[in-house]
């Protein structure tokens, strides 16, 4: 893959080499997993959605089932509609999921299928539902198509029943089900109660029974869903993948939404744990101050460990915000920070950060791509690199040590099951980071400056 | 056995009517296996689709950009996941896309693919570059063929399309048709050059999946036979060119490079034979056939002692492992049935019975080899899905399953063991040492300390 980089700085203008994003229906996908009893189903030809399944399974090491409604040039041509809902009487027929949750891909929205058109005209079993989003992969990323899937969720389940509850709904974004089964567990040491969706926790980490269940007991259900709209707030986590959900909910039911970063880091963490303080006159509890204590006991433990470094870091934009936060609490130097999605917002956001931290000489770039990001890197070298899986290229080539965070990882096992959020997350992250320049100080040491205290 | 199951009990049948004729149970049922066709609607085919197919088939010609012309996902999704080695460029772990935008459905994505192409060459100077349609950019009619051509035209250099528009079918054969007419067309030669015959063979269908090419390749040259080029694996465009020079085709991956051994046969007069390099027996029948067709003493003394000498030193491993497996009850699920026939022999070789096999691609006289080989009662399924996987998974009480990664997950859920015979395994599963890791392979599945912990608290 190395020769791919030229020996001089060139500038490519269209097109992507080497994408830092992936397409909207695998983030659709995802959320609708994230909801209990509930089937993704790909309305478009099959290759997609076999490959949506594949990556997800790769990332999770969990069996990811969605039908699809198998076009081929017929359905192309004639439109999908009769495939749609042959699907949808399959579907139900043969694997009685509680709700089935379609999003379109390339194919379906070029030939302009009328979803919910088809919908209408779909015979629907009672007490059965089918909801759905557009997801054009020509349009945004993951993160678009998973955070629209959250606004359907929205759109088609959640009701007023005009009396508010002291609740909190919290959209977790595209986060691990570890990171959503760490996020509940804050809440519920808050005491507060919560309505949490998407929820893959219990569907994407299940544990081994030696039965298969097509529909694990995890997901928020289309009760909790529901009930949503009755919360007294919603806290959205992660602009990207959150806010179009949380501003629709305002919309339609009224419930109060405050977008947060994802609670990744201390800061972030911090701001979460105080939005439900604040907001329900709830005293955080000495728990999570004792681990809150704990972090920073070990930021000043490690700081020395990567203080001043400088890191070049790529993902979701959501993901990247927030680990760039935490980057500069922690003294290290965030000198390239990239996404492959697109949105100007994120270019003003790490910016304000850098700006603030008084950081400059960064480059920071959205729907960029790691062709890019290599090159700056050759350029200019930094000490570590934080991103997915598919920054393993440009490690080896540079040989800079990579912290694996994000989606997807491919090529390492257990992290879905990790949390990165909350204080336990920045534990691990710091843990993560000085590790890996650790090792690295290890590896390089010569003889006389090999020890055994560092 | 209800308890263990998802479906719903009672009410729904236990797969989809439309399904019962892909489902045939070796020695009982009197009618051929229903194949071939698209998959049902709804049923969560575990197929992938044309594009794919393309992909997988050329991908491995290393020195080559494969640029995928449509929205973003189809190259993310294909970046570097063959699993094949190279023994030099490692361009092809490269994803270029055109990254079609709203922009470019609604305006016709072609001026950015010849952008694209432009930079390409400009930057990269690759001796050839497969342009692949999805179903994006065949939908809206960018005529590939015609950008591709020119960019040919425009820098002296190979811009091959491959029309793998994604809806063109439901299976990823249509896809492997797409991939044969663009080799055909890098492999034949222009006007005035010629290519000199030799005594080498070119090996059709060998991907080097954890360079099995390589192994092959030390087989081969100990007979005094040289390999003239794999397809695709480890290849360059210039090895790839130099195809009509050889005296023979081997073909193993029947599926993908049957067609094009029949098209070399007729363009160039080169003979071909299958051959089957997956499980100690195939090895060895493979190799004696190659040799046959050179019908030469000293090439088959030189075969014959080869077989020998690795059919011994491997037996004492294989005997061990047949101790430990022998009376285990096996799965196949694969994409194409040359590997499914090689897996019941491999299995079977281990002691175990085969009591379900399926494919995703395989042909009717697929089906009847398939057949043929298994016990009477085997379940064989066309174009399965994971609710029958699971189904038949429980009902034949099956211990190991030898399949791709959507299998593996759903496998190991319901505690069945797990062998990966796709792009996700790193092993090298050919020859008479793949025979050995192949047997590691299902041993340390099937009987992993782990399926003693299963159960919590020590319960039975």
């Amino acid at each position: 893959m190395l020769e791919c980089l030229p020996d001089k700085a060139v500038t490519h203008t269209a097109g992507k080499i080497n994408p830092a994003k992936t397409c909207q229906p695998i983030g659709a996908m995802y959320a609708a997993l994230g909801i209990h009893g509930c089937l993704p189903h790909s309305h478009g030809s099959q290759g997609c959605c076999s490959y949506h399944r594949m990556h997800l399974s790769r990332h999770f090491r969990d069996p990811v089932v969605a039908s699809t409604s198998s076009f081929t040039e017929g359905a192309s041509v004639f439109g999908g509609a009769a495939n749609l809902k042959t699907s949808i009487k399959n579907v139900f027929a043969i694997y009685n999921p509680e709700i089935m949750a379609v999003h379109t891909t390339c194919l379906s929205e070029t030939i302009g299928d009328d979803i919910p058109n088809i919908l209408k005209q779909a015979e629907i079993p009672e007490g059965k539902l089918v909801i759905h989003v557009n997801t054009p992969s020509y349009q945004g990323s993951h993160i678009t198509g998973f955070s629209g899937m959250c606004k359907a969720m929205v759109q088609y389940l959640s009701e007023s029943d005009g009396v508010q509850k002291a609740q909190v709904n919290i959209l977790p974004g595209f986060v691990n089900p570890g990171d959503m089964r760490e996020i509940r567990r804050i809440v519920h040491e808050m005491g507060i109660r919560m309505i949490m969706f998407p929820d893959t926790s219990g569907v994407l980490d299940a544990p081994m029974t030696r039965k298969y269940e097509m529909f694990p007991a995890g997901g928020a259900t289309v009760a909790e869903i529901r009930d949503a709209g009755n919360s007294a707030l919603t806290l959205a986590l992660g602009a990207f993948a959150s806010n179009a959900a949380a501003d629709l909910l305002q919309e339609k039911c009224g419930v109060t939404g405050i977008p947060l970063k994802l609670p990744i880091g201390l800061k972030a963490t911090d701001a979460f744990i105080m939005a439900l303080s604040d907001w329900f006159g709830t005293e955080v509890p000495g728990s999570l101050s004792l681990e809150r204590g704990q972090v920073v006991d070990t930021l000043l433990d490690t700081n020395f460990h990567y203080q001043g470094k400088t890191v070049a870091v790529f993902g979701d934009p959501d993901h990247v915000i927030a680990m760039t936060e935490f980057l500069i609490t922690m003294g290290m130097v965030p000198k390239y920070v990239l996404t492959g999605t697109p949105g100007k917002a994120f270019e003003a956001e790490i910016n304000g950060m850098l700006g603030e931290a008084g950081i400059s000489g960064s480059k920071v770039k959205a729907d960029g791509d790691l062709f890019e990001l290599h090159q700056w890197i050759r350029e200019e070298p930094v000490d570590l690199l934080i991103g997915t899986t598919y920054g393993k290229y440009i490690a080896r080539k540079e040989d800079i040590p990579l912290v694996r965070f994000g989606f997807p990882i491919l090529d390492r096992a257990v992290h879905p099951l990790m949390p990165v959020v909350g204080y336990r997350g920045c534990l691990r992250l710091i843990e993560q980071i000085s590790t890996a320049l650790l090792d690295r100080r290890d590896r390089d040491a010569l003889d006389e400056d090999y020890e055994l205290i560092l | 056995m209800d308890e263990l199951c998802s479906l719903p009990s009672g009410g729904a049948p236990p797969c989809i009517s439309e399904r019962e004729r892909s489902i045939v149970t070796a020695g009982r049922s009197r009618t051929a296996i229903h194949c071939t066709d698209d998959s049902l609607a709804g049923s969560v085919s575990q197929r992938a689709c044309v594009f794919c197919g393309a992909r997988v088939v050329l991908n491995p010609v290393t020195d080559a950009v494969h640029l995928v012309h449509g929205p973003i996902g189809c190259a993310s999704y294909t970046w570097d996941i063959r699993g094949s080695l190279s023994s030099g460029s490692e361009m092809f772990r490269n994803s270029f896309s055109t990254d079609m935008k709203e922009r470019d459905v609604i305006f016709g994505g072609e001026k950015k693919l010849a952008a694209c192409i432009d930079e390409i060459v400009e930057e990269h100077h690759p001796p050839a570059i497969f342009v692949y349609a999805t179903c994006v950019s065949g939908m809206i009619g960018d005529d590939i063929v015609a950008v591709c051509n020119a960019a040919s035209r425009r820098h002296a250099t190979e811009v091959i399309p491959v029309e793998s528009s994604g809806f063109i079918s439901g299976n990823k054969v249509v896809g492997y048709r797409a991939a044969a007419l663009a080799l055909m067309r890098l492999i034949t030669p222009k006007e005035g050059e010629t290519v000199e015959k030799t005594r080498k063979l070119n090996f059709l269908g060998e991907y080097n999946l954890s360079g099995e090419m390589w192994l092959a390749r030390r087989y081969l040259t100990e007979m005094g036979i040289g390999i003239n080029v794999a397809f695709t694996g480890d290849s360059t465009v210039a090895d790839l060119k130099r195809a009509p020079g050889a005296c023979l085709n081997i073909v193993q991956c029947t599926g993908s490079m049957h067609w094009v051994a029949m098209q070399l046969e007729k363009e160039f007069g080169t003979p071909y034979m299958d051959v089957n390099f997956f499980g100690a027996e195939n090895t060895a029948e493979s190799l004696k056939k190659i040799a046959r067709f050179y019908a030469d003493e000293a090439v088959m003394e030189r075969t014959e002692a080869l077989i020998a000498r690795e059919t011994a030193r491997i037996a004492p491993d294989l005997a061990w492992y047949r101790e430990r497996l022998a009376g285990k009850r096996a799965a196949i699920y694969v994409g194409g049935a040359y590997k499914a026939v090689a897996l019941i022999r491999q299995l079977r070789g281990l002691g175990m019975e085969i009591v379900l096999t399926g494919t995703q691609t395989g042909k009717k006289e697929e089906y009847a080899t398939i057949s043929g080989l298994l016990d009477e009662g085997a379940i064989v399924v066309d174009d399965t899905n994971p609710a029958e996987i699971e189904r038949f998974l429980r009902e034949m009480k099956v211990d190991v399953m030898a399949g791709g990664v959507k299998e593996r997950v759903l496998a190991t859920k319901l505690g069945v063991g797990f062998v990966d015979h796709n792009h996700d395994r790193k092993e090298c599963l050919a020859g008479f040492d793949g025979a050995v890791h192949f047997a590691r392979e299902v041993y340390t599945s099937a009987c992993s300390p782990v399926w003693k912990h299963i159960r919590p608290f020590g319960g039975a």
